[in-house]
């Protein structure tokens, strides 16, 4: 694995300084790039001045790839000009959808697995990485809702993704643990049989429960530090796949820049254990 | 009429899945109605609206704290029933959120909070806007005063102003906009305001009625003889010489465009 591309963090304007000054050893940040689709401006000199020093990772939520619509061209060939400037070690987006006929919900919307669906994502993801001139990773949702309707299981439709377009994946393990809480199967079960070698990038972040429901349903909430159970899920992947730059996600409820680190830290120290014990 | 049970249509599901999330009302598709009864169709429902209403929060802060959060959040939920982001960039989110609260009844008694609101929107127009060098004021003093007459002065892309008639607009937002600045004793009438992007930060200047349509009429690519005419029908007492020295020093313009065969008759001032 990249040396200078192992754990990182997602970039909050309010740690831009202390981002921008951090040594960590292969440190990275990610952002979600809607937020520097603007002509100019002191967003894009602080997202330039970061790169200089760090890796950068577009983590787009607006592309809507799971529509039955083709991705907005517009936006497409601002994200591209924004790569093009930025040089992204790596680029991803989700298997959902939150743009339709015209409106863009701000959330990552579910769907069923057909068949149907499947060609339409797959030549979604084929448009986008031909506009983009790269190849992205797609991430798994959090899932809340039991849908009927599903003809293809998720590892299944996400493995053939990957084949029919070349994609990569990203695997977010909380969303994994999440979505086994609410929809009752094993997250160790789903990552066990995750497809390895299309792991390009994983996530980790902290969930929360329904202030409504409580227990019964998990939110990914990414307010709260990452969990325990989560933590050893990662550490159990990454024995499994090996070391993958890994991301913790933080946005809301943000501490201090140094907690964040020091979960970093933790992801960063799990990264080299495998190559150590190895040396 | 649904005889056999066929795929879930993907277009289908999201139309009824869209409306659903805005309108609690019967949902015509069987298969999302059944999702909209699951107790987690909510979190769906929730997590749209808090996305919008952050937006709007993040894109007008001198608006949410003039009228509180509590007033901000519930005003800019009916605003987002009905008009949800068009776009992906957040950022841009409320273009007519301010002529929304302008016929917004229960914000009858605000009469300012409009004017407060486009003030919001231009700050983040500028702060987004591309990036550009700002005008020399040395390149307008080695221009006679013919050559300048027939040369248009391009606003900077950063550069926004606006004139409000009714109400210091510019004051009441400023207060609540920059930490620490007091609202003190009000002069009630009307202002306007300029914003520029000198040093890559947004910066707010009072500019007068003539100002404004000083400046409409550059960004209307029209010479400054014009531009000047325009200013002095505001106000006749226009003093030619301050109000450049105000727009440059801000860094309202980005460059010099001299007007091809200008006839000499329309350089006098």
């Amino acid at each position: 694995m990249d040396p200078n591309l192992t754990a990182g963090l997602g970039l909050k304007p309010s740690h831009y300084g202390e981002a921008l000054a951090c040594p960590a050893a292969g440190l990275w940040f990610e952002v979600h790039p809607e937020n520097y689709l603007v002509d100019g401006g002191p967003r894009l000199a602080w997202l330039a001045a970061i790169r200089e020093r760090h890796p950068v990772s577009l983590h787009g939520v607006a592309l809507s790839l799971a529509a039955d619509a083709a991705p907005d061209p517009a936006h497409l060939a601002k994200l591209r000009a924004l790569a093009d400037r930025i040089e992204p070690a790596l680029v991803s987006e989700h298997l959902a959808w939150s743009a339709w006929r015209g409106a863009y919900h701000p959330d990552l919307l579910p769907f069923p697995r057909t068949t149907e669906a499947l060609a339409r994502i797959a030549a979604n993801i084929s448009a986008a990485q031909d506009a983009l001139g790269r190849r992205i990773a797609i991430e798994n949702p959090s899932h809340y809702l039991e849908i009927d309707g599903h003809e293809w299981s998720e590892l299944e439709f996400l493995a053939e993704l990957v084949r029919r377009t070349g994609c990569g994946l990203l695997l977010d393990v909380n969303n994994v643990f999440v979505s086994a809480a609410n929809l009752g199967f094993s997250a160790e079960g789903y990552l066990d049989c995750f497809p390895a070698w299309p792991v390009m990038e994983i996530h980790l972040a902290g969930h929360s429960r329904d202030p409504a429901l409580g227990e019964a349903l998990l939110v990914d909430s990414h307010d709260a530090p990452v969990s325990a159970e989560v933590w050893s899920l990662y550490e159990r992947l990454v024995a499994r796949i090996g070391p993958r730059p890994t991301l913790v996600e933080r946005d809301d409820k943000l501490p201090g820049f140094g907690e964040l680190l020091a979960e970093r830290e933790r992801a960063h120290a799990t990264l080299l254990g495998p190559v150590r014990a190895a040396a | 009429m649904n005889a056999a049970p066929a795929p879930v249509a993907l277009a289908r599901f999201q139309s009824a899945f869209a409306r659903a999330l805005l309108h609690d009302e019967e949902i015509p598709d069987a298969a999302v109605a059944d999702l909209v009864g699951q107790p987690a169709f909510a979190v769906y429902r929730n997590t749209v609206m808090k996305g919008c209403l952050d937006a709007l929060q993040a894109n007008f802060p001198a608006v949410a704290r003039l009228v509180g959060e509590e007033w901000f959040r519930a005003a800019a939920a009916v605003f987002a029933a009905g008009e949800l982001p068009r776009e992906a960039s957040l950022l841009r989110y409320g273009e007519r959120f301010p002529e929304f609260l302008a016929g917004f009844p229960p914000a009858a008694d605000l009469p300012y909070l409009a004017a407060v609101a486009r003030l919001d929107r231009l700050w983040i127009e500028s702060h987004a806007a591309a990036d550009h060098d700002a005008l020399d004021p040395a390149a307008i003093a080695a221009l006679g005063p013919e050559a300048l007459a027939a040369t248009v002065l391009e606003p900077h892309p950063a550069a926004r102003w606006a004139w409000s008639p009714e109400a210091p607009a510019f004051t009441i937002w400023r207060a609540n906009r920059e930490e620490g600045t007091g609202l003190g004793e009000i002069d009630w009438r009307g202002e306007g305001a300029l914003l520029t992007r000198p040093q890559d930060a947004v910066r707010a200047t009072p500019l007068d009625e003539a100002g404004c349509r000083f400046l409409d009429a550059c960004a209307r690519g029209l010479p400054v003889t014009d531009a000047l005419d325009a200013a002095l029908a505001a106000d006749a007492a226009t003093d030619f010489a301050r109000l450049a020295a105000t727009l440059l020093e801000a860094g309202a313009f980005a460059r010099l465009v001299p007007i091809p065969h200008a006839d000499s008759g329309r350089t006098s001032p």
